[in-house]
């Protein structure tokens, strides 16, 4: 567990920073607002076929096709009707290589932008929240409420169903 | 080479038909009307003399000015560019600002 | 005005690779002791163009190593020189160092002088095996020396002057602008009304032109016409021997200046031309025909836009039908420039074919074969990215068929074949998609090697009975190879399964067709382009999907009593003499269909991976051209999917990929056997 803060802190020299929290089955979370590029109300997305139920699936973000997950069933909650707070947060994601790809995630709501300096961070605790320690970058008490801060680059990059599925396509040809 | 010329005198607000070979330029030459050809010497399929040869039969090419675009080296065909009908010509290399020059001069 | 000359580097160089291209394709077909006069001529020109761009833009390492070149093919061209074995082979690789020159003049980098002198050194030896030297070149004398304080001009031009579109008039005007000019016409040639032809100059002038310049610049005003007229120069008075030349009349500095500056200017932006030689990869040359048109459909869409845009002023309900006619407008407006652009895109297949020449000069040299190669159709269009996507497949292609294909020539001979094998490309279009072929007259495919191998690696079951076709696909799986040795030419990592892939990811196919002892034939059949696709809307439940259109055979009702089942598992539906699967794309992509009885629904009969599918739809909905978008670029590519692209209400809808459908199927009926309602057969 120490090792993925480590990796997390070796990514970001300086952790702190302003974060966008949203809320998700009533617990709030942040993303650093460098790689928010915009939030845009919840729009049905045209589905991909045999992808996971979280991948919401596509959607024209002004000419460019953008993938939607909804981040409630990537960890795992409960799903809820869309209402009228259900917002799309679009985040720049980068991967280990460097590779960009802008992908839009279905929260409850958003909540606010706080400053939050690297000092205010606290190591992970093995608690048993509700998602897996591996994608939380850290957490911060703000006003006696805990913001659990996520990695969402780790997420996506590690999660098969972004990875590229070329070649396993092609190693499928000769039987006829 | 063709390329350069078209784009300097685009640039310069003349209106360029292209052609790539002496056989081209006569079909292009038949349904439009140029106020001055030029063209290469050196050409696949009809060269600059012979084009300018097949121009000078068309009616409305008779008095238009073509200019030759060729090599110091190629003395000799100066003088066959004269016999065919072309109106002066060119030495290679030359920048766009001589070829505007030259331009200017028989289109004036 | 003055003009920025660098613009034109960047075109300057590709216009040299291209003429080396050709000089070097020229030089191969070249036939030695019975040249073609054209041919040389061409390889002349390409050489000569060369020389000339590099002398204006001041690259004299270019310019002075073609004028060698040149030197020697113009006297191959004047039939003064025989053309042997030898010199061909020089000015090959002559070709090569000037491709090197030219490539370190655009990255700005040095080249091996040492191999670039060897070269220049063995076109000399060659050049002065001869003692037709070229032509010395005639200095005119330079009559540069200012001399006279004037001079007077008697241009009386010849009655045919008109002739050659020269204007007497516009020999006046330049004369006037050298100086101060006093005129007396002369027309006493001039004739009677009656007899006046005005086709024929009748008169002459005397000028005086007062001025300190110099003899040359006043027979310069006159030197196209000097044989059309009669010109006597002569001075006026003589100035004192101090008097400076005017400075409008010194040509040579007015010449060289820009090339100075240019390449003062050169060094400073080195940087950026880096950066732009770099970028020079992904540029592309257009016709100037199709960027004209363009440029005017651009023209038409600013009219309607205008149009429109004052409609929308003071609108009101009966101007309906003006606003409706303007959208029609626009749109056809937008499906022209769209259509313009992507034709902007499409290149000759030459481009990628124009290697194998050497290619196969050298290879076969190498594995002492005789090869003659033919190309056909080399002007078959295709869409820039398609092409060049396309040179690797097709170089491993060509690869593989000159290495193991073709045989030596004593084996050729003892199979009574001309020893001289033959390998055709050959392009062309065939319904909205480009086939390319690669033959050879060689061994063909080992059949029966190819069997047993893939019956081994468990690729074909081990008693079945398979088709032709389906024993050569074999030899795409990756890692499948029947070479017995693995040679320096083919069998160097890059596999039949890589070209098959690189070729799929193109939504492309390819296949074998082989007889034993004559030959093989490889088929690859692409897109035209990338970008845009003529496409079938069809319905499956809430979703909209989208098909290809040229992968579309026919669309048909389903009739009951052409439905079979094959072990409960696949519906089959008889097509007059076919058999088709039935693909249902409900159950493939797990979504919801209007109705789960069969006969309720479409069959899009399909073409993919070669053999024919029906796809069991809700609905056709219309036909249009959509823009392909990848779905890799934010998130990655899914099976049976080959893109998205966006619909005129904004909503994203999925583009099949056939072949990937085909898989997919295949995949769900190994592991997990789609169970349907089994149809009443009637």
């Amino acid at each position: 567990m120490n090792a993925e803060i480590a990796r997390a802190t070796a990514a970001d020299a300086a952790l702190g920073g302003q974060f966008l929290t949203f809320i998700l089955n009533g617990e709030e979370y942040g993303v650093d607002i460098l790689r928010v590029q915009e939030i845009k109300g919840w729009e049905r997305a045209t589905e991909i076929p045999n992808t996971p139920d979280y991948i919401c699936g596509v959607i024209n973000l002004r000419g460019t096709i953008m993938p939607v997950l909804e981040l409630r069933l990537r960890f795992g909650m409960e799903a809820i009707e869309h209402n009228a707070t259900t917002v799309i947060i679009v985040l720049r994601i980068r991967n280990d290589e460097g590779r960009e790809r802008t992908m839009g995630f279905v929260v409850d709501a958003v909540s606010d932008v706080y400053n939050i300096p690297a000092a205010e961070f606290q190591s992970t605790p093995d608690f048993g929240g509700q998602i897996r320690t591996d994608y939380v970058k850290g957490l911060a008490m703000i006003e006696e409420k805990m913001v659990i801060l996520l990695d969402i680059d780790y997420l996506v990059s590690n999660d098969d169903a972004f990875g590229d599925a070329v070649t396993a396509a092609v190693d499928a040809v000769a039987e006829v | 080479m063709r390329q350069m010329v078209s784009f300097t005198l685009k640039g310069a607000g003349y209106d360029v038909i292209e052609a790539i070979d002496g056989q081209d330029a006569l079909g292009k030459a038949r349904t439009k009307q140029a106020d001055v050809v030029l063209t290469d010497l050196n050409m696949p399929n009809m060269d600059g003399i012979q084009l300018i040869r097949e121009l000078r039969k068309l009616p409305q090419y008779k008095f238009t000015p073509m200019l030759l675009l060729t090599t110091e080296s190629a003395g000799d065909i100066k003088t066959e560019g004269k016999a065919a009908g072309a109106t002066g010509w060119l030495v290679k290399p030359f920048n766009p600002d001589q070829l505007l020059a030259t331009l200017k001069k028989v289109l004036d | 005005m003055s003009v920025d000359i660098r613009q034109f580097h960047q075109v300057y160089f590709e216009e040299c690779f291209e003429g080396l291209e050709i000089m070097e394709s020229g030089l191969l077909d070249l036939s030695i002791g019975a040249p073609d006069a054209e041919s040389i001529n061409t390889i002349f020109r390409a050489a000569h163009s060369i020389k000339g761009g590099g002398g204006t833009f001041g690259f004299r390492a270019i310019t002075d190593f073609t004028h060698v070149m040149e030197t020697l093919l113009d006297e191959m061209r004047a039939g003064t020189r025989q053309i042997t074995r030898q010199a061909v082979e020089i000015l090959l690789e002559s070709v090569d160092r000037l491709r090197g020159l030219v490539v370190a003049t655009r990255d700005d980098t040095s080249v091996q002088q040492a191999d670039i002198d060897d070269t220049l050194a063995c076109l000399q030896d060659l050049l002065q095996d001869n003692f037709f030297d070229a032509s010395p070149r005639t200095s005119t004398p330079a009559l540069n020396a200012p001399a006279a304080t004037g001079w007077r001009v008697h241009f009386a031009p010849h009655p045919q002057l008109f002739m050659t579109g020269n204007d007497p008039a516009r020999l006046l005007r330049e004369l006037f602008a050298l100086g101060p000019c006093t005129v007396v016409c002369d027309a006493t040639r001039l004739p009677a009304r009656a007899a006046f032809d005005p086709e024929i100059c009748y008169l002459a002038w005397d000028i005086d032109l007062h001025a300190p310049i110099s003899e040359a610049a006043v027979r310069e005003v006159f030197e196209w016409v000097d044989d059309d007229a009669d010109i006597v120069i002569t001075p006026l008075g003589l100035l004192p021997a101090s008097a400076e030349t005017a400075p409008f009349l010194a040509p040579a500095p007015a010449v060289d200046d820009p090339r100075n500056s240019d390449r003062r200017q050169l060094d400073r932006r080195l940087g950026e031309r880096k950066e732009r030689a770099a970028g020079g990869g992904s540029s592309i040359r257009v016709d100037i025909e199709k960027v004209d048109a363009l440029i005017n459909m651009i023209g038409q869409l600013v009219i309607t836009q205008s149009m429109l845009s004052e409609l929308s002023v003071d609108f009101s309900p009966h101007k309906l039908k003006d606003l409706h006619d303007g959208l029609v407008l626009l749109e056809r407006n937008t499906r022209d420039l769209q259509e313009g652009i992507m034709n902007i895109r499409m290149m000759a297949i030459s481009f990628s074919f124009n290697r194998f020449p050497r290619l196969v000069r050298d290879l076969s040299t190498k594995l002492g074969k005789e090869v003659q190669l033919k190309l056909l159709g080399e002007t078959t269009e295709l869409d820039k990215t398609v092409l060049e996507k396309l040179g690797d497949p097709l170089t491993h292609l060509v690869r593989n068929a000159l290495d193991h294909g073709l045989e030596t020539p004593a084996e050729r001979v003892a199979s009574g074949k001309p020893a001289c094998g033959t390998l055709t490309l050959n392009a062309f279009h065939e319904g909205g998609t480009i086939v390319v072929e690669i033959s050879d007259d060689g061994t063909g495919l080992n059949r029966d090697l190819i069997l047993a191998k893939a019956r081994e690696r468990g690729l074909l079951d081990a008693h079945g009975h398979p088709t032709e076709a389906q024993i050569y696909q074999c030899i795409f799986a990756p890692g499948f190879s029947t070479a017995a040795i693995v040679t320096e030419v083919s069998g160097r990592g890059v596999g039949m399964d890589v070209v098959r892939r690189n070729i799929n990811e193109l939504g492309g196919s390819v296949d074998v067709e082989s007889v034993a002892g004559r030959g093989a034939l490889f088929r690859i059949r692409l897109p035209l382009t990338l970008a845009i696709l003529d496409g079938q809307l069809v319905r499956v439940g809430h979703h909209v999907y989208i098909i290809s259109l040229v992968t579309i055979i026919e669309s048909l009702q389903i009739r009951a009593d052409c439905l079979t089942s094959v072990a409960g598992q696949t519906d089959i539906y008889r097509l007059r003499t076919e058999y088709l699967p039935i693909v249902r794309l409900h159950s493939l992509f797990a979504v919801d269909p209007d109705s789960d009885d069969i006969l309720k629904g479409l069959l899009v009969v399909v073409e993919a991976d070669g053999r024919k599918i029906a796809l069991l739809v809700d609905e056709l909905l219309g036909q249009q051209q959509v823009v392909v978008k990848s779905l890799q670029t934010n998130f990655r590519q899914v099976e049976g999917i080959s893109g998205a692209t966006i619909l005129g209400n904004g909503t994203v809808a999925m583009i099949l990929d056939m072949n990937g459908l085909v898989r997919l199927c295949r995949e769900d009926s190994d592991h997990n056997p789609l169970v349907h309602a089994t149809p009443k057969v009637a």
